[in-house]
C-alpha cells in the first residue's frame, strides 16, 4: 500500500504464500503502517468508525431476517423484534442507536479533519472520499429511518422525497420514480429496504479506498507538518492499536449506556405510532444528526432555494480543499483561523438547535424576541460564508506561528 | 504489414475493419442502453398502482361546516362544506396578493346542470411545500394551516402566506349527479 515493504516471509509455505498472493505481507504492512508519533485521541475515530460499520452491518443482517417490509406488516415486525425475538430488543436497539453513534463519530472525525488541516494537499481525495462516505451515509440512515414505518418515519420519507418533486419541469415525474407511486406507499417500503440494505456495502468499499488514499500519503496529524524521517514515526501495531482500543473501550460505553438505559432517548415517540397517511404529525423533525441541514431548508422561505442552499451546505464540503488557501495545515499555528472555526463549530450547534424547534417560536427574548426563523438565518449565513470568503481570504492575510522543525522536535520541546 | 498500410495513407477510404468496429460499438450500445432502461423504468408506478384510479364521493352526507378527508391514491382528498362566510372571504380576495393567482370559480367544477356548488370545495388536501396534510379550519386565512413548516391557505385552498409555492391542487373530478362525485 505505502511503497517500500519490510515484510520477510520466514518459512517456505509463507515464501511459497508471498510471491503467489502476498496476503501476509499486505497485512504487516497494514499493521506496522508508520504513523506519525504525535497522534491525540481525535484521530481514534477511524477506528471507532470501522467499529460503527461493521457492527451496523452485522446487526442490520440479523434484523433483516427478521424484519417484513411490507406496509402492512413493516410496524409490527419491528415490534415483534424488541419484544418476542431472542434478544431482539438488544440487536434493535444496537441498530438503531448505532445509527445515532456511527453520525456522532464522523462528526468529529469531520471536525477533526477540518481543525487539522487534513483535507489539504495531498490529502485532497481522503477528503473528497470521505464527505462521499458521509453522503452514502446520510441516504442509509435516512432510508433506514422510514423501514420501522411508524408515523416520523412515513413523514420524513414524504417530505425527503418532496425535495425531488421541487425541481422544475422533471421533478413530479422524477418523484413520482422514486416512489413507485403518487404517494410513500407499499412499492417505495420495499425499494428503501432493498437500498438500505446495499448501500453499507458500498460504503465498506469506499472506506478501503479511503483507507488506501490514506495509507498512500501518510496521516496528517495535530501539528500538521509532514513527517521527516524515521523517529517522527510509531509502528501503527502495537502504539496506536492500543491507543484506538481504548478510545474504543470509552465510546462502548458510552454506546452501552444508551442501549441499556436510554434506546429511546436519540428517537421520537411519534415513530411509536402507525404510519398513517391521513394524519401529519404536529411538529415533523428528522433525527439529530440531520437537524442542522433541516434548519437551513427551513431558513429560506422559497421551498426550491431551501432545497438548494441545503444541498449546497453539502457540497460546499466537496471543494473546501480548494476554498482553503492557506498553506499551514494545523489551526494550531493560525490564530484567527482558529476563532472562526469555534464560531463555526457553534454555528453548526446552533443550526441544529434550530432545526429542533418551531421556525416562528422566539429563539432569543432580546426585544421583540429573535425567532428560530431568524437565528437559523443567521447561522446558515455564518456557515457559508466561512468556507466563502473567510476561508479563501484567511489564506492570503492571515500571519500564522512559526511551525516547528520536525514533529520529535516539537514533541521533545512539549509542543506537539 | 496491415497496420503499416493503414498508418501510411490515412486519407484512404475506411476498410472493411473500422466498419466492423463501428459497427460492434453501435450494437454494444444499443444493447446495453436496451438492457439499462428496463432496469430504470421498474421504479416507475406499477400498472396496479396506476389503475388504482377513481373513487365516488356522496356530498349528501356533509352539513355545513363539514369537512371529509377520503383517501385517493395514497394521498387525502378534502370535500368541504364551506359557510357563507367562507365562500365570501374566497371571492373576496384581491388577486395581486396571491402568490398563484387563480379566482375561486376557477377552482370548482360545474354540476350537471352547469352551475357551481359554491359551497363544496374538493382538492387534495396535501401542501405543495413537502407534502404533509394541512391541518383545516386553522391559520392566519381561516383554510388550512400545514403544522410543518408553517404554510397558510385561505378558504379556497389557496396559498398565502408560508414556503409553499402553489394553491392545493384541484383533482381531475367531475359531478355525477347533484350530490355525487367521481374523482379521478
Amino acid at each position: 500500500m505505502s511503497g517500500h515493504s519490510n515484510y520477510e516471509p520466514k518459512y517456505a509455505a509463507t515464501r511459497w504464500l508471498d510471491t503467489r498472493l502476498p496476503i501476509f505481507r499486505f497485512t504487516a504492512d497494514f499493521m506496522g503502517f508508520p504513523s506519525p508519533r504525535n497522534l491525540n485521541y481525535w484521530y481514534a475515530f477511524g477506528a471507532i468508525l470501522s467499529l460503527c460499520l461493521m457492527s451496523q452491518i452485522l446487526t442490520g443482517i440479523i434484523l433483516a431476517m427478521h424484519y417484513t417490509p411490507t406496509v402492512d406488516a413493516a410496524f409490527d415486525s419491528v415490534q415483534r423484534i424488541k419484544r418476542d425475538v431472542p434478544f431482539g430488543w438488544l440487536l434493535q436497539s444496537m441498530h438503531a442507536v448505532g445509527a445515532s453513534m456511527f453520525f456522532f463519530a464522523v462528526y468529529i472525525h469531520m471536525f477533526r479533519g477540518l481543525y487539522y488541516g487534513s483535507y489539504k494537499a495531498p490529502r485532497e481525495l481522503v477528503w473528497i472520499i470521505g464527505c462521499l462516505i458521509y453522503l452514502i451515509m446520510m441516504a442509509t440512515g435516512f432510508l433506514g429511518y422510514t423501514l420501522p414505518w411508524g408515523q416520523m418515519s412515513f413523514w420524513g420519507a414524504t417530505v425527503i422525497t418532496g425535495f425531488f418533486g421541487a425541481i422544475p419541469i422533471v421533478g413530479e415525474s422524477l418523484q413520482q420514480w422514486l416512489l413507485g407511486g403518487f404517494s410513500v406507499d407499499n412499492p417505495t417500503l420495499q425499494r428503501f429496504f432493498s437500498l438500505h440494505f446495499v448501500l453499507p456495502f458500498v460504503i465498506v468499499g469506499l472506506v478501503g479506498i479511503h483507507i488506501w488514499a490514506v495509507h498512500h500519503v501518510g496521516q496528517n496529524n495535530p501539528i500538521g507538518i509532514d513527517v521527516k524521517s524515521e523517529e517522527d514515526t510509531l509502528a501503527f501495531h502495537p502504539y496506536y492499536t492500543m491507543k484506538d482500543a481504548f478510545a474504543i473501550a470509552v465510546f462502548l460505553m458510552i454506546f452501552a449506556l444508551f442501549i441499556f438505559y436510554l434506546p429511546d432517548a436519540l428517537g421520537h415517540a411519534d415513530n411509536y405510532q402507525r404510519a398513517n397517511p391521513l394524519v401529519t404529525p404536529e411538529h415533523i423533525v428528522p433525527e439529530w444528526y440531520f437537524l442542522p441541514f433541516y434548519a437551513i431548508l427551513r431558513a429560506v422561505p422559497d421551498k426550491l432555494m431551501g432545497i438548494l442552499l441545503m444541498f449546497a451546505a453539502i457540497m460546499v464540503l466537496f471543494v473546501l480543499p480548494w476554498l482553503d488557501t492557506a498553506k499551514t495545515r494545523s489551526m494550531r499555528f493560525r490564530p484567527v483561523a482558529r476563532w472562526f472555526f469555534i464560531i463555526f463549530l457553534l454555528a453548526c450547534f446552533i443550526l441544529g438547535w434550530c432545526g429542533a424547534r418551531a421556525p416562528d417560536d422566539i429563539a432569543i427574548p432580546i426585544g421583540d424576541g429573535i425567532t428560530f426563523k431568524w437565528l437559523s438565518r443567521i447561522a446558515t449565513f455564518y456557515y457559508f460564508a466561512f468556507f466563502i470568503p473567510i476561508l479563501p481570504i484567511l489564506g492570503w492575510v492571515e500571519k500564522t506561528k512559526p511551525l516547528p522543525d520536525s514533529i520529535t522536535k516539537a514533541i521533545n520541546e512539549g509542543t506537539a | 504489414m496491415a497496420q503499416m498500410q493503414s498508418h501510411d495513407d490515412e486519407q484512404a477510404e475506411p476498410t472493411r475493419r473500422d466498419f466492423i468496429y463501428i459497427a460492434t460499438a453501435a450494437t454494444a450500445a444499443v444493447g446495453a442502453g436496451s438492457l439499462a432502461w428496463p432496469l430504470v423504468a421498474q421504479m416507475g408506478a406499477a400498472a396496479d398502482t396506476l389503475a388504482a384510479g377513481s373513487i365516488e364521493i356522496d356530498l349528501s352526507k356533509l352539513s355545513e361546516g363539514q369537512q371529509i378527508k377520503v383517501l385517493w391514491r395514497g394521498k387525502p382528498v378534502f370535500v368541504r362544506y364551506r359557510t357563507p362566510k367562507e365562500i365570501a372571504e374566497a371571492d373576496s380576495v384581491d388577486m395581486a396578493v396571491l402568490p398563484d393567482p387563480q379566482t375561486d370559480d376557477e377552482r370548482l367544477r360545474a354540476n350537471p346542470g352547469g352551475t357551481l356548488n359554491k359551497q363544496f370545495l374538493v382538492m387534495v388536501g396535501v401542501c405543495t411545500h413537502f407534502g404533509c396534510i394541512p391541518v383545516g379550519e386553522a391559520g392566519d386565512f381561516d383554510g388550512w394551516y400545514c403544522p410543518c413548516h408553517g404554510s397558510h391557505y385561505d378558504t379556497s385552498g389557496r396559498i398565502r402566506k408560508g414556503p409553499a409555492p402553489d394553491n392545493m391542487v384541484i383533482p381531475n373530478y367531475e359531478y355525477l349527479s347533484d350530490t355525487v362525485i367521481k374523482v379521478g
